[in-house]
């Protein structure tokens, strides 16, 4: 698979953080992906060993959406909801996000948007956060690559942090 | 305490450069308030008061040093932070691999515009 690195992340706006990756698909697959439960419980799971029990989509202005990860294992579980404010098949969904245990402070407005181009798709999804701070907590999770980040490493990321607040 | 409350807590912390500066100062060795306060245009009472915030999330203690008083980083509070951070970038590095190769079978079920059946 040619995947690898090709999620590509940015920080346009303060509050605001963007993924954008392209699939080898037309959109209305990769719509249906997004918005079919029984497709997105097979996709939307994290690291080997969560399944996600529970999927549930209104899809509709004002609908809900639920999702719950669990651990086959140790059976810990995960979940995060939200409501859909904008819904334009096949290109354009907006919806609010947030985890049952936050953390990062307020909940995220996600909108993602599939152009599709020569029978490829290119998916960008703009999540905006509440406030720099919230934005700035998922940013330093995107930037950690260890499992357990040491000590030292925070350090330069704080030290990074104030670096650029002062550019 | 919820693990919950904790993380607000420690993200609430997190949230000002002054007590990010601070913490990242502390990463490198224990210091008292008077060397803490040396690099910022700031008070004592100012940067006590930011390490008290410090100190109630958990991310900061005080030596032994009756003195000196140093503080001192707490890092397992922020691998407890950063252990949650992480499964969230790891949710994202899977996913759009696993998304292929679905997308990759649902292509294969439908049929495309010119293609006999």
């Amino acid at each position: 698979m040619t995947t690898a690195g090709a999620l590509k992340l940015t920080t346009p706006g303060e509050r605001e953080l963007v993924m954008t990756r392209s699939f080898d698909a037309p959109r209305q697959l990769v719509f249906d992906a997004h918005t079919k439960p029984d497709l997105v419980r097979r996709w939307l799971l994290g690291p080997p060993g969560w399944s996600m029990p529970v999927c549930e989509i209104d899809l509709r202005v004002g609908g809900k959406y639920r999702y719950v990860w669990q651990h086959d294992r140790d059976g810990t579980k995960m979940g995060m909801g939200g409501v859909y404010r904008e819904i334009k098949a096949p290109e354009r969904i907006v919806n609010t996000e947030e985890f049952d245990e936050a953390w990062y402070p307020g909940e995220a407005l996600g909108t993602l948007v599939l152009v599709e181009q020569g029978g490829k798709t290119t998916l960008t999804y703009t999540m905006r956060y509440e406030s720099r701070a919230a934005r700035d907590a998922v940013i330093k999770s995107n930037m950690e690559s260890g499992v357990a980040a040491s000590y030292d490493r925070l350090a330069e990321l704080f030290a990074s942090t104030r670096a650029r607040g002062r550019a | 305490m919820h693990a919950t409350h904790r993380l607000d807590t420690i993200f609430a912390a997190l949230a000002d450069p002054t007590r990010r500066a601070i913490l990242a100062r502390l990463a490198s060795g224990e210091a008292s308030v008077t060397e803490l306060a040396e690099p910022f245009a700031m008070s004592q009472p100012a940067i006590s008061k930011h390490l008290k915030v410090l100190e109630r999330a958990g991310l900061v203690s005080r030596g032994r040093d009756a003195q000196r008083r140093p503080r001192r980083l707490e890092p397992k509070r922020l691998r407890e932070a950063t252990k949650w951070l992480e499964r969230y970038r790891r949710l994202w590095e899977g996913n759009y691999q696993r998304l292929d190769a679905l997308l990759e079978q649902l292509k294969a079920k439908e049929p495309r515009p010119g293609d006999r059946q």
